[in-house]
This record gives structure tokens, C-alpha cells and sequence, in this order.
């Protein structure tokens, strides 16, 4: 492989974070201890990571409701993430926002989004603002299968066509939205196919491969850089968990959800990593037992930091 | 009469109106196998997979689409899964559903229904919590009603099916676990009246939506206190029934207005200016107080939450308060 093996051990890294982060939060969410919603990204991470391992840490990410993947792929640190969706004050909203709204500044990253799709015009925006300014920052706007049918995306992706924006939009096909499968919500087959309409490429990747991911975004990223323009990237992937807390899933099989499981996205780096020899069966054992150790700082951290003052309730309405 | 859920009225309501006329139909995002997201038309499918229209997740031309079909005869139901989505609609809300028919001078009709949950208490945060009826009720050409009933939510829903304006039509999140008695079979709630869910001779609240419970529940400890609170449901916005709220202070003197959403421009204070523009001023002994929710969006904690809009005790004290200064 020509990828470092530090960047690929980041990858694994960064996979496994999220796998253990997000079923923490299940487990937090069963407890109750865990209000509101929120939409787990497990069997999503080759996604999230390819493309973060694809940016600098100045580059721009708009993220989705279902974020906390891309989020930590963007480097975001978990102890601030575990104290939002606990609600303290401590954590990236100050117990404000929650689960669909963790926004970090510091690594680019310009937040998650209740609505479906919300990113998509501020992802445009973001790279609109670095082609005036000429900074050379691309924008990553990750979105579902779901948010392609939404006026929003056409308008967006028709502004990228005409002014060669800076950006690169990732469509995260995970088959449904919500119990909608894309069969019976999209008119094409290839949501990547719908480039053609903008005048930009349109690539099809494999979702749960996250070095794929990872060549095809920085392809992208390299001719957004020099100028060329917009990138639509599908990426094949598939949830594992419900949409949300009470999804009995009935619009979809257990066949289905085996079958994907077994394309288990950081099970097959691991295999990779192991059979060209870059790391050891030790290695990976040793990132699983270090990822689990922050896991639970994060979780002691949130648990232990106070609620936002009841006083403070009108605080941050306006800057 | 049986007891219901808010919910299972809502749904009987619609498969009524299913049956009654073929051109009754529903509009939404996963309204088939899966039932909606708060279960509204669980088990409806596949009985009524004809009817059941399961869309994209595109609010915009849900409801224009649902404008356009409605020109030509169909009475369509949308579903916008949580009230903060109808954002994404506004257009065909506000400049199509709202004014064809005036501005055609009476040729088209708009016999709509865009259902929807709406309000805070689950946690949902900013993006999913907010409680909007006064948005649209400024606007002409639109009907409002937030039923607070299984009850009304059931005759209301009838009578909006059966009226041939756009009418919006708010459920309060909470209130669809929520039981009441209901009737079998066919009855209306007409749009635009109000109804007295408490009698009392001291003070009148007005209330809406989740509101009306909290402030049922609020009378019944101020009676223990010697305080005997009018509780009137306001149930429909536009168009607004101020006989009944205007008659109740002049009976009581006194009124407060209770609103689940952010006071600033609220509709409390078009109640509040019905109620002094009208006789019922020169029966007033103490300023009409507004309780309304705080002018932030809906924060995510829980205490902030719960702080953000009115609440049982918040109801008591205020009542308390216009008694104490007097
Ligand atoms: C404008 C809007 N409509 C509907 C919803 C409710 N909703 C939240 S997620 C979701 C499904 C999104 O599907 P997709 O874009 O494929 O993302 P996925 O959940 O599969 O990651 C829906 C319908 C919403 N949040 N915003
Ligand atoms: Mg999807």
C-alpha cells in the first residue's frame, strides 16, 4: 500500500472510535440517560474517515442528523462530544444543541443538521466564500440518500456546476431513508448519475472500503483545489442499527442486515492491514483497548461536568 | 363513551374521511409500512396503501404538489413529520395554498390539510421542537386549529377535511399519549369555535394546545386555593372565536393567556388586543397578564427545556399573583 502506515493505523484508528463511541451512546440511550433522539452511524465509518484522511484540518465539513461520525472523523475530541449528548455545559453546544447539532469551529467542521439536507446550501456556501477569498480550502458536505431529493441539493449542485466551487459532495447511500428505501424514493438507480445535470463528475464508491473512499475524495479534493470544480460522490453503504431510538425496522429484513455486516468496514482494514503485513494482530488488539480507555474518560468526563445554568436560558440567542 | 388516545382518534378521523370520500387522500414521509414518524397511520397500511401517498423527503413539493391536486377536486391530508419541516413548504403554504383563491377572484378552491406535530418537551432541540401557529395564522387565506383533545382532535380533523380552505392543523407532540372520551363514529368539531373545558367565575385562562391540560390542571389546585379559574381552549386560531373568550371576561374580570410558543408576537397578543378593543375592558380588574414561552429557540438540556416553556406551577403562580396584588 502507498498510504503510510501511520495514516492507515489513523484510519483504523478513527473507525474504531466511532464504532465504540456510537455504541456507547446506544448503551447511554437504553439507560435513558440520553434525551431526545439521535442517529447512530455504525457500519458508516469508512465513509466518514475516508473522506476526513482526504482533508487538511483547515477544510471545511457540513455534516448531517446523523453526524457523530463525521465529527469525530474531523478530529473532534469525544470528551466534549459525550458531555453535549449528555446536555452539560461542558460539551461543543453547552447542552444547547445535542445530538443533530455538534458543530466544531476549531476543526472546520460547520455542524450536524436536524433537517434533512441543511448542510448542502451552507456547504456551498463555505466553498463559494473560499473561491472569493481565494484560500484554497475545500468544503466536504456529507448527506444521505434521503436529502438528494430535495430541492436543496439541485439548487446547489446546479450553483457548484456554474461557478466551479471548491466543493465535494458525498452522498451517504445507506439504502433508506429512514423506512423509505431509495427503490421507491429515487428515480435513478446511481444517485451519482445525476452529476451529469450539474456538468460535474460523478463517482460511485464503496462505501464500507474506506481506502476506495479515500482515493476517490482526493481525486476530488485535488481538482477542487486546482480550480476545477465540484465532485458528486455516491458512496454504497449501509446502517446496521434503526434509524433512531424505537425503529423496529419492519421495512427491511435481518437477511439484509446480516449480509452487510459481514462488509463490516473496519473488519476489512483490519484484514488488509494484517495481510500486507502492515500491522500486527497486536497492534489492532492495543488501538481497540486505547479507543475503549477514551471512551470512558469521555463518558466520565460528560457525566461529571455540570448542567447549563437554568439562568442562562436566553445566553447565545444573538451575538 | 370510550376513552382514546389523541393519537387513535387522530387515526380514526382519517380512516373515517378515507371512506367517507375517494377523494380524501394522504401526503407524507414514511406514512406506509413504517406509520409515520409519531405512529399516526400505524396499521393503516397496507388496508389503505391506495391512500396512503408515501413521498421523497422533499416538503416543498409535498405540499405544492398537494396545492396542485387539490385544484382539480382531490382533498388532500399532509403529514409534515415535525411542524418545523413546513419551513421547507412555506412557499406553496403561504404564497400558492393561501391566496389562489383570492387572487383568481373565488375560481379555485385550495381544500387542504397539513398536519402536523409540533412543540417542545421531548428533547428534539431546536430544530425539531418549535411551536409556530402564529406564523400562520397572519397570514389570510389560511385556517389554524391546534385540537387539544382526543376529542376535538378527531372532530376537528373532519371538519378541516370538509372545509375548502387550506387549513393548518398543529398536534402537539405530548398531547397524542394523552386520553379522552370519544364517540364512535361520525361528528364534526366546527373550525372557529371555542369551548369552556373548565367553568369558573374568578379569573379566565385562555389556553391552546398542550396548554389547555397544564391549565385545567393548574385550575383544579387553585380551586383547593379558593381561586376558581374559567379554563377556555382557544382550539382554533383562525378563524377565532372571541364571542365566547370576550363573554368569559366579562363574566370573570380577569384573564391570562397561556401559550405553548415564544411570546414575542405570539397570538396571545392578538388575543390580549381582541379583548381590550372590546367591551370586555371596561370589566377588567387587573391587567390581562400573558403567559407565554421564552424567546429562544428550544434548547437540547432538559431544565432548559422545561424552563423554556410555561409549565403547570407557572400557570399557579401567575393566577396567584393577580389575586395577591390586588
Ligand atoms: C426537512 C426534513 N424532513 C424530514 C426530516 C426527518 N428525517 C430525519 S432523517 C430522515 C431520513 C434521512 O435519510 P437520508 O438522507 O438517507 O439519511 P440517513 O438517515 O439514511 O443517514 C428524515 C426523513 C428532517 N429531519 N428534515
Ligand atoms: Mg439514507
Amino acid at each position: 500500500m502507498e498510504l503510510s502506515k501511520e495514516k492507515l493505523l489513523w484510519m483504523y484508528k478513527k473507525m474504531v472510535q466511532i464504532r465504540q463511541f456510537e455504541l456507547k451512546v446506544d448503551e447511554l440511550f437504553k439507560k435513558n440517560m440520553i434525551w431526545g433522539t439521535c442517529h447512530l452511524y455504525v457500519g458508516e465509518e469508512a465513509t466518514a474517515v475516508g473522506a476526513c484522511a482526504a482533508l487538511d484540518s483547515t477544510d471545511y465539513i457540513t455534516s448531517t442528523h446523523r453526524g457523530h461520525g463525521h465529527t469525530i472523523a474531523k478530529g473532534a475530541d469525544l470528551k466534549r462530544m459525550m458531555a453535549e449528548l449528555l446536555g452539560k455545559e461542558t460539551g461543543y453546544c453547552k447542552g444547547r444543541g445535542g445530538s443533530m447539532h455538534i458543530v466544531d469551529v476549531s476543526t472546520g467542521n460547520l455542524g450536524a443538521n436536524g433537517i434533512v439536507a441543511g448542510g448542502i446550501p451552507i456547504a456551498t456556501g463555505a466553498a463559494l466564500a473560499s473561491k472569493l477569498r481565494n484560500d484554497g480550502r475545500v468544503t466536504v458536505c456529507f448527506f444521505g440518500d434521503g436529502a438528494a431529493n430535495t430541492g436543496a441539493f439541485h439548487e446547489s449542485l446546479n450553483m457548484a456546476g456554474i461557478w466551479k466551487l471548491p466543493a465535494i459532495y458525498i452522498c451517504e447511500n445507506n439504502l433508506y431513508g429512514m423506512s423509505n428505501p431509495v427503490s421507491k424514493s429515487t428515480a435513478v438507480k446511481d444517485i451519482a448519475t445525476r452529476a451529469v445535470s450539474y456538468n460535474i463528475p460523478g463517482e460511485i464508491v464503496d462505501g464500507n472500503d474506506v481506502l476506495e473512499v479515500y482515493e476517490v475524495v482526493k481525486k476530488a479534493v485535488e481538482r477542487a483545489r486546482k480550480g476545477e470544480g465540484a465532485t458528486l460522490i455516491e458512496s454504497k453503504t449501509y446502517r446496521w442499527l434503526g434509524h433512531s431510538k424505537s425503529d423496529p425496522r419492519v421495512y427491511r429484513t435481518r437477511e439484509e442486515e446480516e449480509e452487510w455486516k459481514k462488509k463490516d468496514p473496519i473488519k476489512r482494514l483490519g484484514e488488509r492491514l494484517l495481510s500486507e503485513n502492515v500491522a500486527t494482530q497486536q497492534e489492532l488488539n492495543q488501538i481497540e483497548e486505547e479507543v475503549a480507555k477514551e471512551i470512558e474518560e469521555a463518558y466520565q468526563f460528560a457525566i461529571n461536568s455540570p448542567d447549563p445554568k437554568v439562568e442562562d436560558l436566553a445566553k447565545y440567542v444573538y451575538a | 363513551m370510550v376513552e382514546k388516545l389523541y393519537i387513535d382518534a387522530l387515526a380514526e378521523a382519517i380512516r373515517e374521511e378515507f371512506e367517507r370520500d375517494e377523494n380524501v387522500f394522504m401526503m407524507g414521509e414514511d406514512i406506509g409500512i413504517y406509520g409515520g414518524a409519531f405512529g399516526v397511520t400505524k396499521g393503516m397500511y397496507p388496508k389503505y396503501k391506495d391512500k396512503l401517498i408515501e413521498t421523497p423527503i422533499s416538503e416543498a413539493s409535498i405540499v405544492g404538489a398537494a396545492v396542485g391536486a387539490a385544484l382539480v377536486g382531490m382533498r388532500p391530508i399532509v403529514e409534515i413529520m415535525f411542524a418545523d419541516f413546513m419551513m421547507d413548504a412555506m412557499e406553496w403554504i403561504v404564497n400558492q395554498a393561501a391566496k389562489l383563491r383570492y387572487m383568481t377572484g373565488g375560481q379555485l378552491k385550495v381544500p387542504l390539510v397539513i398536519r402536523a406535530p409540533m412543540g417542545s418537551g421531548t428533547g428534539a432541540a431546536a430544530q425539531h421542537s418549535q411551536s409556530l401557529p402564529a406564523m400562520f395564522a397572519h397570514i389570510p387565506g389560511l385556517k389554524v386549529v391546534m385540537p387539544a383533545t382526543p376529542y376535538d382532535v378527531k372532530g376537528l380533523l373532519k371538519s378541516a377535511v370538509r372545509d375548502d380552505n387550506p387549513v393548518i392543523f398543529l398536534e402537539h407532540k405530548l398531547l397524542y399519549w394523552t386520553k379522552g372520551e370519544v364517540p364512535e363514529g361520525d361528528y364534526t368539531v366546527p373550525l372557529g369555535k371555542a369551548a369552556v373545558k373548565k367553568e369558573g367565575k374568578d379569573i379566565t385562562i385562555i389556553a391552546g394546545s398542550i396548554m389547555v391540560p397544564r391549565s385545567i390542571e393548574a385550575a383544579q389546585k387553585l380551586k383547593e386555593e379558593g381561586i376558581d379559574a374559567e379554563v377556555i381552549d382557544i382550539r382554533s386560531l383562525v378563524p377565532m372565536d372571541t364571542e365566547t373568550i370576550i363573554n368569559s371576561v366579562i363574566k370573570t374580570g380577569r384573564a391570562i393567556i397561556v401559550e405553548d410558543d415564544n411570546k414575542n408576537n405570539g397570538w396571545g397578543a392578538e388575543v390580549l388586543s381582541k379583548l381590550i378593543e372590546s367591551d370586555a375592558f371596561d370589566y377588567l380588574d387587573y391587567p390581562i397578564q400573558r403567559l407565554a414561552g421564552k424567546d429562544v429557540p428550544i434548547p437540547y438540556n432538559p431544565q432548559l427545556e422545561r424552563a423554556a416553556v410555561p409549565q403547570v406551577e407557572d400557570i399557579i403562580h401567575t393566577v396567584k399573583a393577580i389575586f395577591n396584588k390586588e
